[in-house]
């Protein structure tokens, strides 16, 4: 890992109050106390179940929404310390490609309006030749032709939708890309297309993603480091590949084990997992009402991300379990 | 026993879409029609009438259509067809003008409020309820005794009748636009609320601010009618359908085409005005495409 990261999130957290009138007020932990950094020029994937703060996340590192503690540094600033107007300026620096690739182009606008939208926040606003030069030049990047600039979005498919929403977000070159499902609404092929050019981004402009997705499978393939999210806390990260192999927190594990695979078509040849609805305890392990491991200390003390002893294996690996010893040793190849 | 319906008895039943969008069409063309043909009445009242509309001649009133003039004479004697014509203008030309204040400062509510939420929602939507549970001739009775009745206490009175149902129309409209995540986009682009609202919202909603106004002005039509019947209108001489009507009463039995005739008009402009309405719902608004 290089010495300076990226995007540095410390102790963030984000309620949401709801209910009112005769319901009584509650508030839910979209995000508890969660703290990790990313590296410029790497693909760091967040993964986690539906509910989980995933998107929560992505909403806080963009700005888009304040936290109730915690702070998100980018590039060594502060982000919800910045005025409006140094945050827009800003804003040049990250772009977000969203989920759903219907509803994130405005259907009023041209594909050329649209690409072109993040320009706004430059300081010199690029004249009307430039611009359309950018917009054609960042369309051919993303494998479209400049003449679809002038069409309206419902002239495209799903993948050239998302390709759009891609382009709109390189356009001021930005350091880091917050890429919220960006291809789990595309068919399998082209997820890869759209996979490839993210890591080609990567690799040819040092683009940094932070890549939230519920696929395992997407994760794993372009992922260089990757954080596991449960009930808005991070349960375990580490280098992408040894953290799915190896799982040292029992839900990576069920994750992992419960993600379709096209070796294990037909039946699963084991007893479906049980599974119980999150429940944010407040104290304890979150996870300990689907735990296998479960065990008295889990219901009292919160576990912590901490590392593990076991040499060069298990440096850059974190987790938050009691007993992730205890898993290290199952999943131990004889 | 069922019967067995030989196949290619040339019988075409239409599915239930295609008769959908036939009738939509028809009342597109139909309402566009009415509108088109008495827009262009009350434009040309003010270059030509058959006769000046004030000009009394009391040997010939009360005459039949065709026995004076082509839609005859009132009880002074006027020229119907003359007073018709410029009716038509008079009541288009309030309801018009009511309308587009209305829709704009409606508008204005309704996407302000949609953009800020919070107490500011809270106060002005129980503000629009209020106005909204007031009938638009009470707040005219109320205006004419503020300002004195006319032409501008007849507008603004149905000006503001037709705040609180743009204000309604828009904020429901703009909230949909802006839980889209190309609004999320577009923050994320730096861009602030009004930038949103002239970029994003507005574009989007034109559509259903359009068909409203459409249907907002048949019913504007029908309340400027209804006020100048209860002399809440414009002032005496100029003519208008409310008042023809509210004349026509005395000599219902003796000249029914007093009523008759202006009550016509204004059924035929609503009428009009609610299946162009109608027809522009279908045509423009996205809710109802790809049924």
């Amino acid at each position: 890992m290089s010495a300076v990261p990226l995007l540095d999130i410390r102790n963030l957290s984000r309620n949401y109050a709801s209910g009112g009138l005769f319901g009584g007020r509650q508030t839910t932990r979209a995000l508890d106390d969660l703290s990790m950094t990313v590296a410029p020029g790497t693909i760091h994937g967040i993964v986690g179940e539906s509910g989980c703060g995933k998107s929560t996340l992505a909403r806080l590192v963009m700005a888009l929404d304040r936290p109730t503690s915690g702070s998100v540094s980018f590039d060594g600033e502060d982000l919800f310390r910045l005025s409006d107007r140094d945050l827009k300026r800003k804003r040049r620096d990250f772009q977000m490609v969203f989920q759903d690739p219907f509803g994130s182009l405005d259907p009023r606008h041209t594909v050329g309006r649209i690409v072109a939208e993040p320009l706004h926040v430059l300081k010199v606003k690029p004249g009307r030749a430039e611009r359309r030069d950018r917009v054609a030049a960042m369309l051919e990047a993303v494998g479209l032709s400049p003449d679809h600039a002038a069409r309206y979005p419902h002239a495209f498919s799903g993948g050239q939708r998302q390709r759009i929403a891609i382009a709109r977000a390189l356009i001021t070159e930005p350091k880091l890309v917050v890429a919220d499902e960006a291809v789990s609404a595309l068919d399998l092929s082209v997820q890869a297309q759209v996979l490839n050019l993210l890591m080609d981004l990567r690799d040819r402009r040092g683009v940094t993603f932070l890549f939230i997705t519920h696929n395992l499978a997407v994760v794993d393939a372009v992922a260089d480091r990757v954080g596991v999210m449960y009930c808005g806390r991070l349960v375990e990260s580490g280098p992408a590949q040894a953290v799915f192999a190896r799982p040292l927190h029992p839900y990576t594990r069920l994750l992992a084990d419960a993600e379709p695979d096209v070796t294990r078509f037909g039946r699963p040849d084991r007893p479906p997992v049980t599974v119980a609805e999150p429940i944010d305890f407040g104290v304890g392990c979150s996870f300990r009402n689907r735990c296998p491991l479960a065990m008295r200390r889990c219901a009292t003390e919160r576990p912590e991300l901490r590392s593990l002893e076991g040499g060069p294996q298990m440096r850059d690996r974190q987790t938050a379990c009691h007993c992730a010893e205890m898993l290290l040793e199952m999943n131990t190849p004889v | 026993m069922s019967a067995v319906i030989p196949s290619g008895t040339g019988q075409i039943v239409p599915s239930r879409g295609k008769l959908r969008r036939a009738v939509s069409r028809g009342n597109l063309v139909i309402g566009g029609l009415l509108i088109g043909l008495i827009g262009a009445i009350a434009l040309l009242s003010l270059v030509w009438t058959p006769l000046p509309p004030g000009k009394l001649n009391i040997v010939q009133k009360l005459k039949p259509p065709l026995a004076q003039g082509l839609l005859g004479t009132d009880h002074l004697g006027r020229d119907l067809a003359s007073m018709l014509m410029v009716g038509a203008w008079n009541s288009l030309s309030i309801a018009v003008l009511a309308v587009t204040m209305g829709a704009f400062a409606g508008t204005l509510i309704g996407v302000t409020v949609a953009a800020r939420r919070g107490w500011f929602e809270a106060i002005m939507m129980r503000a629009n309820d209020v106005i909204f549970a007031l009938p638009p001739i009470l707040s005219a009775m109320m205006l004419g005794a503020l300002l004195g009745t006319g032409r501008r206490t007849a507008i603004i009175a149905i000006a503001v009748f037709m705040v609180p149902v743009f204000a309604r129309v828009t904020a429901s409209a703009a909230l949909q636009v802006l839980s889209r995540n190309y609004v999320l986009a577009a923050r994320g682009a730096g861009k602030g609320g009004i930038r949103i609202t002239v970029d994003h919202v507005l574009p989007n909603i034109a559509n259903q601010i359009i068909v409203q106004v459409t249907i907002q002005l048949g019913l504007a039509i029908l309340t400027e009618a209804g006020l100048s019947f209860l002399g809440l209108g414009m002032a005496p001489p100029a003519p208008t359908w409310g008042r023809m009507l509210a004349d026509a009463q005395t000599y219902l039995g003796r000249a029914p085409w007093l009523a008759i005739l202006p009550g016509l008009a204004i059924a035929l402009t609503v009428l009009g005005f609610n299946m162009l309405g109608d027809g522009l719902r279908d045509l423009l608004d996205p809710r109802e495409k790809g049924r």
